[in-house]
Parts: structure tokens; C-alpha cells; sequence
């Protein structure tokens, strides 16, 4: 049958795509607009390697149909840095090698920065929830939420 | 060779990676991240059964289909004889390796691959799948070792002759190994209390988060070139040629950067079949595994059973200790029962011991390395009994530790007399840790466990390129797996005497630069270090040529210091000091490009050691273990870049965790696998664990210019009994088997309040 | 593997139509976590898949002026989170929304997709038949309510008729005295599926004493269980030690799980009890402080 044409926003810039029904919106951010930042690791919602903002929300696109995306707006690692500035939890998970391999790192970066849009001062606890499904092999997570967390007391200090 | 330098101006530092940028933004190439114009993308059909004869295939159908470009089987592969190769820690067998890319005439495990299809989309290649049809005669299967070894079990390969022993018999005993050290009778005679226990460990996987993909693109002339996530490049190119029946100079495999391997990614899946089908259908190929593909039929590592006899003097002496170590090989020969052997209480100064260890066939995934191979396995079961041990003589763990440690000039049953090595370092940091003497409250408990791998060194090739501008590129051959061109990169700039920043390291294609064997055995900041290291001064005695030539002077005239050539002496004349861009900019004049290079067989691998302090509640009415603290202490050699070793101990201690708990495959009655994805196999999420605490210990590895030992490994030996041991200072209860799950852990807490209900 | 007719109508009608007119096998994707996993793997392969989130009803959550919710099917958890007084009303029915997968998932992940998912450890269900939610459906035949429990008949298999839809549910007004609970047991923390999942809910009279409760259990029958005798065995009580150890005890009785991947049929049954008693200890607490 005839693919959709879907009419999108994709880290600020209006986006236009053809894709099937079966497409899920990782599969269109990577196989037909390149943006291989969003990785799959499991195609299920269990590692979270996938990981974008879709109209405000937090979620995994492997789960979201291309054809979902229609009218919405979409945020991906791809638009995380402002021009040739790191986002500071970039800048942090750099300093802090809060990566080794480096697959999982976009996702975590994404759904981190949701974390503290919504939440500036979050716990350790608080942390390490927001980003259970986020899976990580390399690191055993201690880095990556130590980064988190100096990036929460920076932002913070910054504000007040 | 260590002691030259003892302050330094990188080596040490916290730099950031240089790969770091491209990580942080989407921007760097993984595996699946590549694509050609006209690529076909590959799918491969799996059997569905655990052990099954294949009569016949017929794939017209699927080549009947628009869009199908090229079917393969097993016929599209020639037969190989039985012949041994290096992979990684252990070896692996050509005959076999051809069957397990691609079955010819048994399905031995649920997953293996038996056609692969490329097509024009994804979706038409899937499609094509269900259109192959594959005659299948089911046959019985085993896939518990021990049930494998019993006589009358389903017999995985007929004409199998095991090794280091002899067989009455069809069997699935691949090989016996031996390793004896003293008298153990007459240490068992000495001693004054004796125990002997079994433990069990099940398949767990490496579980990186990035599946296998390969893209391979063949020409007209034969010519191939292949982009894949692996952890060997030269690896995938000599078992590509040898299983395509090509030559190796023409296959060039480019590495992308590498979403995780632990071993898992040094062998070759996907790469003979896509480059078998781009031979066939004229098309670059490219093949990405699912998650469940990953788990169903990439390599896990052993299931282990082994009993083990430890006896000691009242003192605490062990003076004796023997064990019998069962690892499954999966579906042909292979499971790492030898190093299981090798560092199970190397640990220790025990001067009677033998073991013996079993390499046995099943219809489980042929096992691939993972971190440490075999080590865990059998560090689990000495380290639970060394605890039982402790308890039973009224010895507190550690000080039994140190009482027994193995230190320089210690005999190691497994053959080498140790040179200088840091355990007593580990377990006396341990137990001054703040963390050892911390309060425990109700329901909690303490545990602690040693580790040992030996590490290895192994071919690795290096150039350093000095540039016009008096920056330097570092060409290796090693994917950068967690960090590694740092830790290059450092010891680089360091030898140079510049910048970092101007330190550019790159891993190279196998076209681009020497043989390097692959990423494994902690090998690649000790080996690949050492000929970077040997490369930077090869540059810098050119440097120093240059300069001389420059100055007019005898090239012994001058030294290198700062990244600067000096001259020797007063004696040698008086000249203002050259930087290395001054040289490099005069060098078309002096001689031309300045390359330094070297390329040897690294020996001198220093053994590394670990001891691990775990905290844990349990929850008795339910069996969930909490891991409420955790530190790990390591002798690391000396830390290049400490941010990353302490990331490898971190992360080596969680895989450790996530197999004691719950990490298992499950298999169904017909032997399939029921878990194969991250819902249902269970690794670590960040809620599940504390902090990491870290202690690097650094005892100089004597046989490495900066003193490095071999960090990545050793820190997946200790957690499992630390864990274990945990639990029974918890509960009363010894687990001897894994995962210590909930419902295996309420279980036995049961059995163990039975005899008290009673009471 | 067919091609799949993608639709998004903007109002039930249309939803219905649609529904009921496929010629083959006909999906409803609310939040998709489910659908999608199934999808990809191929355990379904749909003519028709129809995205109800443009429909309006399915999407609001909205306070009645009697106290009590309607609550759109394909409302996220996380939506659901960021309404206060929701968050306050019904912590039970919140805390097991709440339990449906991580933070990524959370932003999906809906009440309709959870109950017509069908999965005896569906984390929701428990929580919803405890509070007496129902599920206001629409079909051909136009619209009728059935308590959320009737929905869910095996398995994957729901009572759902061809071209019927959740729309909403209703959520009654919290009584006054009420308070809910649900706990699982996962092996993990987070991303696992219940072992065993136990929803409680109770009224507790002014001297701490039960006067109605409901207890629900996850994952040890092929559907979630309303567990009649375990509410019997705490009214009445003030959810002493005996009290406590009936519950516990019902709980246990009613369990007919099966043993594989997640949980031995031992397990599940011994930990259905310690759950009950701890969700019911935390129902009463939170009763208690209202």
C-alpha cells in the first residue's frame, strides 16, 4: 500500500518523510532521514539506547510509528548541542567519562536532560529511577550518575 | 624497564577521550551506523530446534520472491578440516567455525543459522525467510553439562575424539585438562579440617547493548571490504578469507566503534555470510542481528559445575586443594576450562593442587569469550569455600586471605613463578577500608571474594606519524572498546614530550597498519601500549637525527627533552633547543616524513588481582537481595587514565552482580531459548546499585616501560561469591548455586527455617 | 507479513466505524509499548491499525464534581503523574500505572493498553479492580460500561466484541476513610514484569477498623483475581497479626499460577500472601492519615 507522508518537526527544523506502517520512528530517524545518533539496541523498549523526546514527552522511538509523528515535534541527540557548544551534561559525561563504548550514550544523554528540565535537584535515588531504562554494560552506572547529578548542582548554581 | 620515570606530565591524568566529542553527540559510527548506495540488506533463518538433522533446504521459493537477490546455505560455504586458530583467550577450530556460521548437517543449538537471505528492504528479506523450507529430523538434546556427561546422553557430534583423555565411546567430552602442583594426598594428610562442596553456575551473556552488523561489499575483481562492530578487525579478516576462500590481502575490514564485546565480539557471525551473499549478488550486503538473534545465537559464556576439596591446618594454612571444573562448550568444542583452571586459586599460595577440568559439547550457542573467561566460574565456587574455610577456623576472611596470598616468587599451580604482584596489596586495603568495619543493620551482611586474571600481551603493530605541523598521529589496530585511545593517546604524549590535544590516535584498518591481535585479555593499553610507546621513541630517536643534522652535530649529540632535541652536552655545541614542529617543519630538507613504527609479539603480561567487599540486605519473606555497598579494590599496574580504569572496575563489578542475582538463560523443554531479550534477561539497571567505590592499587608491572598491568578483566572474578558470601553473613544460608534469584533464595531460606519450625 | 492500513480518526464514531468495517485482524494502538514489541516480533500481524489518540476522550484525565475520574484510555502514566490531586486521591491505582515499564515507557504507556493487553500480570489491574474502576466502552451496538475486571478473559484474549474500544474509565470518588495500595515482586528494580502483583484497597472506620476492603493478585492465575475470602479475612479487623496471617493465608489459597521464566508456581503463591499483608498494611496507613 501507499506510504504515509508525514509532516514533522525534528530538533526544530520542519521535517518530510515517506514510511511505511511497520516503521517505527527510529527505524525513519535512522534508515530514511540519517540521524544514526538514536541507536537500537533491542527494538522493544528495554534498553532505552533509543531514546527521544516526542511533543514533550520522554520515550522510546522504537516504540512510536513513524506515522505517529504527524503534526508533533521530535528532540534527538542530533540537536542536543547549540551550534559548536556542549549541552553541559555533554560537557560533563565527557569530563566525568561518564561513557566507555559509547552506544547508550545518546540515549542517556537524552532522557538525563529530560530529567532535569523537569526536575533541577533531583536525589540519587530519583536518578537512578528516571534512568532505569537506560541500560548500560560498561560502566556500571556510577559515572553516568555522578555526572548527572555535578550537571543538577551546575545548572542549579548557575540559575540562582 | 619500569622505574625510568616516576613523575609525569600525562600518564595519570583525567584527559578527555579523544572520540569523546563524536560519543556525546550521535555523531560516531557504530556498527549499524554504515550504509552504501545499492546496499542489500541480509536476514538469516534460524532453527528453531535444539538438535536437529537437516535432510534437506529448499530456498526456490525465497529466490522466487521480488526483491530477493541471493539465498545461501551451507553449500555456499567449502568444508574446512579440523584445524586450531587464535581467538581471543582461547582457540578455535575451522571445521567447526564453518558449521557455526552456517549449519550443514545438524542444527545443534536453538538459533543456529541455517540460510541467509538479501534483498532489496528489510521487510522482503524477512519475508523471504518464511519461504525457505528446511527439512528437519529432530533429534534428542542435552544442555545441562552435567546431564552431557552422563553415558547415554544425545550425542552432539559422532565422530568427536576428545583431548588429554581416552573415550570408550561416542561422547561429548571435548577435552581434559590437568594441572598438579605438589602432593595433593599428602597436603590433604596434613591438613586438620577438610571440606569439600559443589557449585553450580548457569550460561549467562555478554549483553553489550550494540547487536552484531556488518556491511561487506565485494567486486568484480574479488576485491572485499568490510565495516563491522568487532573487537578484532584482523580477526574477522583471516576467518572471512579463510571461510570465503579468499586471500587476505584482499579483504579490508574497517572497525566501527564497538557498542560492547566482553569477549562477545571476537568472533565472526555475521561477516562470511554477508560477504558470501555481496559475492553472489554483485550488491554491497548489509546485516544488523535483532536483540533476541543476539542472545539466541551469539556466543554466551559457560555454564559451569564443579566440587571442590580445600584442607588447612587450624592455623589456617591451606595445605591442600583439588577440584574437578565441568564447562559447557556449547555446540562444539571450546568453553574456557582451562583458564577456569588456571585462576581458580592462583590467588593463593597452596603448595598442593590439582584440578582438572572438562570441555563438554551441548546444544546451547557455542561459547564466545566473555571478560575473563572461565574465571568467574570457577572463582566463584574457591572463593565461597575459602569463606566456609574462614568460618569453620574462626578466621576472619581476609586475614585467611593474607595469611595464604600468593606473592612474588609464589609457584602458581598453573606453572609460573610470580614475579612482583600486588595481592597482599588488595586484601590489606580492604581491610583498612572505612567500608570493612562499617555497622551492619538487620538482615544485612558482608562479603568478601578475591580475583585473578593473568592477562595477556600478543602481536600488536603501531605507528606514530609526525606531521608537518609538529602534531603526531597514533595508528593502531585495536577497537577502542572502552577508552583505549586515551590511554594511547597519553602515553604518547608523554614519550613525545607534547601537547595531548596534538596527539590525534585512530584505529586502523587492516590496511592500514600492522597486524594487531584483537581486543581482548586486557591486552591493548598493556601491548598495544608498549609498541606505541616503542613507536613515539622510535619517532623521537628520528627527531633527534633530524636535529643533529640540523645542528651539524653526531646524532648521539643529542637527547630529547620536553619535545625539545638538546644537544647532550656543553661539549656538543651551544643551540637553542628545536621544538618537535621546528624538526617537523624542516623535514622534507632532513630526510622526509618522520614515522615512527613498531611491531612486536608483547610478552611480560603483568597478573592482575582483586578483592571485592559487598553489602547486601536480604529480604527474607521475599529472597530480593539489595546491594547496598560496594568497593573494589585493584592492583592495576599504574593507572594511565584512572577515570577509565576505575570504569572498568565499576563495570566489571556490576556484570559480576548481574550474574550472581539474576542473569540466566532459560531454556524451554524442547531447548529453546525462553529469555532471549533484555525484558526477561536480567542485567543490572542503574536503580538496582549503589556507587561503585574504587581502590587502585598500583603495583608496577616490571615488564612494561610505564608499569602497566591489565585492568579490564579481573574485576568479573570477585563479585559472584562476594555476593554469595554476602548473603550467608546475611542469612545463615551458603548459595551454591547461580543466579541466586529470589525464588532460588527464598527457597533455601525455607529449607533452612524447616528444621527450626520443627523444633 | 501483510501491509498494514495505518488510521488516526478523530472521534469514537469514526474509530468504531473503522474498527468494525476491517476485513482482517484489527489492532487499537493507545500507547503502543505493547503493540509494538508484538508487532516487530511478529506475534500479530494486523490489516488495520487505528491510533485513537486523536480522539479527545481518550486523552483527558478529568476530576468530577461528585470527586470521581474519567480517565482517558490512552492517557500516559506520565500525564497521569502531573495531576496532584489525582496523585493523592488514588495512590494505589498511580503507584501500579506508575510500575508499567521506565520513564520512556511511562510516556506511553496507558490504562487501555494495559487491561486490553490482556496479560495476567498487567500491573495496572489489580490496582483498577480494587478501586472499582470501570471501563466505558464503544462499539457498534453505541456504549456500555462493565467493571475493568470483565474485560480481560484470558490470556491475550479480552471480552472485547468486533469494532468495540476502551474510551475512558471511571474511577469512583475516593470514600472517605479509603485508602489503596499495590506492590510486585520483580527480581530487579525496575523493567522487569510482576511476578506476582497484589492491589489492595480499604475503608477504615474511625478506630482503625476495616469496613470494606478489596484485594486483587497479578500473575498467579491465567487472569488477574478479585480475592474475596482474603478481603473477608481483614474486615472487620483493625489488620492485626491474625488478621494479617487470614490474609495471607486466602491469598495463598486462591493462587493457581503456573511455573516458567518469571516464577515457580511455589513462589508466586507464598509471595501473594507476604504481598497482600504488606499492600494492606500501607492501604491502612494511608487511610489512616486522610
Amino acid at each position: 500500500m501507499a506510504k504515509h507522508h508525514v509532516t514533522t518537526t525534528i530538533n526544530g527544523e520542519p521535517v518530510e518523510f515517506l514510511c511505511s506502517t511497520r516503521q517505527t520512528l527510529l527505524d525513519v530517524l535512522r534508515d530514511e532521514l540519517n540521524l544514526t545518533g538514536s541507536k537500537e539496541g533491542c527494538a522493544s523498549g528495554d534498553c532505552g539506547a533509543c531514546s527521544v523526546v516526542l511533543d514533550g514527552r520522554l520515550v522510546c522511538s522504537c516504540l512510536v510509528l513513524g506515522a505517529e509523528a504527524e503534526g508533533k515535534t521530535v528532540e534527538t541527540i542530533e540537536g542536543m548541542a547549540q551550534g559548536d557548544s556542549l549541552h553541559p551534561l555533554q560537557q560533563n559525561f565527557l569530563e566525568d567519562a561518564a561513557l566507555q563504548c559509547g552506544i547508550c550514550t545518546p540515549g542517556f544523554l537524552v532522557a538525563a536532560k529530560a530529567l532535569l528540565e523537569r526536575n533541577p535537584d533531583p536525589t540519587e535515588t530519583e536518578v537512578r529511577y528516571w534512568l532505569a531504562g537506560n541500560l548500560c554494560r560498561c560502566t556500571g552506572y556510577d559515572k553516568i550518575i555522578r555526572a548527572v547529578m555535578r550537571t543538577a548542582d551546575e545548572v542549579r548554581g548557575e540559575a540562582s | 624497564m619500569t622505574g625510568e620515570k616516576t613523575e609525569f606530565k600525562w600518564v595519570g591524568t583525567r584527559a578527555i577521550r579523544p572520540d569523546g566529542h563524536d560519543k556525546v553527540t550521535g555523531r560516531a559510527k557504530f556498527g549499524s551506523d554504515f550504509a552504501l548506495p545499492g546496499m542489500l540488506q541480509g536476514r538469516v533463518l534460524r532453527s528453531p530446534h535444539a538438535h536437529a538433522r537437516i535432510r534437506s533446504i529448499d530456498t526456490s521459493a525465497a529466490e522466487a520472491l521480488p526483491g530477493v537477490k541471493g539465498v545461501i546455505t551451507s553449500a555456499d560455504f567449502a568444508d574446512q578440516s579440523s584445524e586450531l586458530a587464535a581467538a581471543g583467550e582461547a582457540l578455535v577450530n575451522y571445521r567447526d567455525m564453518v558449521r557455526n556460521v552456517m549449519a550443514r548437517e545438524k542444527a545443534l543449538y536453538d538459533g543456529h543459522a541455517v540460510a541467509a537471505v538479501a534483498a532489496t528492504s528489510a521487510e522482503i528479506a524477512e519475508a523471504a525467510l518464511e519461504l525457505i523450507s528446511v527439512d528437519y529430523e529432530v533429534l534428542d538434546h542435552v544442555i545441562d553439562v552435567d546431564l552431557a556427561m552422563e553415558p547415554g546422553a544425545p550425542i552432539l557430534d559422532e565422530e568427536l575424539e576428545p583431548a588429554g583423555m581416552e573415550a570408550s565411546g561416542p561422547t561429548n567430552i571435548a577435552k581434559r585438562v590437568d594441572f598438579d602442583l605438589g602432593d595433593v594426598e599428602e597436603g590433604f594428610a596434613k591438613a586438620e579440617v577438610v571440606l569439600e562442596r559443589s557449585y553450580t553456575t548457569a550460561a549467562v551473556h555478554q549483553g553489550y547493548i550494540e547487536p552484531h552488523a556488518a556491511v561487506a561489499s565485494v567486486s568484480e575483481d574479488g576485491q572485499a571490504q568490510i565495516w563491522c562492530c568487532t573487537q578484532g578487525q584482523f580477526m574477522v579478516r583471516a576467518y572471512t578469507a579463510r571461510l570465503c576462500g579468499m586471500e587476505t590481502s584482499q579483504i579490508r575490514v574497517t572497525p566501527s566503534e564497538i557498542g560492547g564485546g566482553f569477549g562477545g565480539k571476537t568472533v565472526v557471525y555475521l561477516e562470511p555470510l554477508a560477504t558470501a551473499l555481496s559475492r553472489k549478488t554483485g550488491r554491497p550486503v548489509k546485516m544488523i542481528m535483532s536483540r533476541e538473534e543476539v542472545f539466541r545465537a551469539s556466543g554466551p559464556t559457560s555454564a559451569g559445575s564443579m566440587t571442590y576439596r580445600i584442607g588447612a591446618t587450624r592455623d589456617g594454612v591451606i595445605t591442600a586443594f583439588e577440584g574437578t571444573i565441568r564447562l559447557e562448550a556449547g555446540a562444539f568444542p571450546g568453553s574456557p576450562v582451562q583458564p577456569a583452571c588456571m585462576c581458580a586459586v592462583a590467588p593463593y599460595d597452596i603448595k598442593n593442587v590439582r584440578l582438572t577440568g572438562y570441555d563438554v559439547v551441548v546444544n546451547r550457542p557455542k561459547v564466545a569469550a566473555y571478560r575473563a573467561p572461565g574465571a568467574p566460574i570457577s572463582a566463584f565456587g574457591a572463593e565461597s569455600i575459602i569463606d566456609e574455610l574462614a568460618k569453620e577456623l574462626g578466621f576472619d576472611p581476609l586475614q585467611l586471605r593474607l595469611k595464604n596470598a600468593a606473592k612474588q616468587g609464589t609457584k602458581a599451580a598453573y606453572g609460573p613463578t610470580f614475579r612482583r604482584i600486588g595481592f597482599e596489596e588488595t586484601v590489606e586495603e580492604a581491610v583498612a577500608s572505612e567500608h570493612y568495619s562499617a555497622p551492619l543493620g538487620p538482615n544485612q551482611g558482608r562479603g568478601v571474594a578475591s580475583g585473578f586474571w593473568f592477562n595477556i600481551g600478543g602481536e600488536s603493530a603501531a605507528t606514530v606519524n609526525i606531521t608537518e605541523d609538529g602534531t603526531a598521529v597514533v595508528v593502531s589496530g585495536n577497537p577502542d572498546i572502552g577508552g583505549s585511545r586515551a590511554s594511547l593517546a597519553l602515553m604518547a604524549a608523554e614519550e613525545l614530550g607534547i601537547d595531548y590535544s596534538k596527539v590525534r590516535p585512530i584505529v586502523g584498518d587492516t590496511s592500514s597498519v600492522g597486524y594487531n591481535f584483537l581486543t581482548g585479555g586486557s591486552r591493548v593499553t598493556f601491548a598495544t601500549g608498549l609498541a606505541v610507546v616503542e613507536a613515539a621513541r622510535d619517532a623521537v630517536r628520528q627527531l633527534c637525527e633530524r636535529a643533529a643534522k640540523i645542528w651539524e652535530v653526531e646524532s648521539d649529540g643529542v637527547i630529547w627533552r620536553d619535545g625539545h632535541a638538546v644537544p647532550a652536552s656543553s661539549n656538543v655545541g651551544d643551540f637553542e633547543p628545536l621544538s618537535l614542529a621546528d624538526i617537523a617543519g624542516q623535514s622534507p630538507k632532513t630526510g622526509g616524513p618522520i614515522c615512527g613504527h613498531n611491531a612486536q609479539n608483547v610478552q611480560g603480561a603483568g597478573p592482575g588481582f582483586a578483592t571485592h567487599i559487598c553489602d547486601v540486605e536480604v529480604d527474607p519473606e521475599t529472597g530480593r537481595v539489595t546491594i547496598l555497598r560496594y568497593t573494589a579494590v585493584q592492583d592495576v599496574g599504574r593507572a594511565i587514565h584512572p577515570s577509565y580504569v576505575e570504569g572498568q572496575i565499576q563495570g566489571g563489578a556490576v556484570q559480576g552482580i548481574g550474574w550472581a542475582l539474576n542473569e540466566e538463560y532459560i531454556y524451554n523443554e524442547r531447548g529453546q531459548l525462553e529469555n532471549p531479550g533484555f525484558l526477561d534477561y536480567r542485567i543490572p539497571v542503574a536503580s538496582d546499585l549503589p556507587m561503585i567505590e574504587t581502590v587502585v592499587v598500583e603495583v608496577p608491572n616490571d615488564r612494561h616501560p610505564y608499569g602497566v598491568r591489565g585492568v579490564g578483566e579481573v574485576p568479573i572474578v570477585p563479585p559472584m561469591a562476594a555476593v554469595a558470601n554476602a548473603i550467608e553473613n546475611a542469612t545463615g544460608v551458603r548459595m551454591e548455586h547461580l543466579p541466586m534469584s529470589p525464588p532460588r533464595l527464598l527457597a533455601a531460606l525455607d529449607a533452612a527455617r524447616l528444621p527450626e519450625a520443627a523444633e | 507479513m501483510q501491509s498494514v492500513q495505518f488510521e488516526a480518526p478523530g472521534t469514537v464514531e469514526q474509530a468504531v466505524a473503522l474498527l468494525a468495517g476491517a476485513t482482517g485482524d484489527a489492532r487499537v494502538l493507545a500507547g503502543g509499548t505493547d503493540l509494538l514489541v508484538q508487532l516487530r516480533s511478529h506475534l500479530v500481524d494486523p490489516a488495520l491499525v487505528v491510533d485513537i489518540k486523536h480522539i479527545e476522550e481518550t486523552r483527558t484525565l478529568v476530576r468530577n464534581a461528585d470527586g470521581s475520574y474519567t480517565i482517558g484510555s490512552a492517557v500516559a502514566g506520565a500525564e497521569a503523574h502531573e495531576n496532584a490531586q489525582f496523585v493523592a486521591d488514588w495512590p494505589g491505582v498511580m503507584e501500579a500505572w506508575d510500575l508499567i515499564g521506565s520513564t520512556q515507557i511511562q510516556g506511553r504507556a496507558s490504562l487501555g493498553g494495559n487491561l486490553c493487553n490482556a496479560s495476567p500480570a498487567a500491573d495496572s489491574v489489580p490496582a483498577m479492580i480494587v478501586a472499582g474502576m470501570t471501563a466505558n466502552i464503544a462499539g457498534p451496538g453505541g456504549r456500555r460500561s462493565v467493571p475493568v475486571g470483565e474485560v480481560p478473559v484470558a490470556p491475550g484474549r479480552t471480552s472485547l466484541a468486533n469494532g468495540e474500544f476502551v474510551v475512558s474509565f471511571t474511577l469512583p470518588a475516593r470514600p472517605a476513610g479509603g485508602g489503596d495500595a499495590y506492590l510486585r515482586l520483580i527480581p530487579r528494580t525496575e523493567m522487569d514484569i510482576a511476578v506476582v502483583g497484589c492491589g489492595v484497597a480499604l475503608v477504615l472506620d474511625g478506630g482503625g477498623t476495616v469496613t470494606s476492603a478489596r484485594v486483587s493478585l497479578g500473575a498467579v492465575a491465567p487472569t488477574v483475581l478479585l480475592v474475596e475470602d482474603a478481603a473477608r479475612a481483614i474486615i472487620g479487623t483493625t489488620l492485626d497479626d491474625d488478621a494479617l496471617a487470614a490474609l495471607d493465608a486466602a491469598c495463598q489459597a486462591a493462587c493457581s499460577p503456573i511455573n516458567d521464566k518469571r516464577g515457580t508456581i511455589v513462589y508466586r503463591t507464598q509471595v501473594a500472601g507476604v504481598l497482600a499483608r504488606r499492600a494492606a498494611r500501607i492501604a491502612a496507613e494511608r487511610a489512616g492519615s486522610r
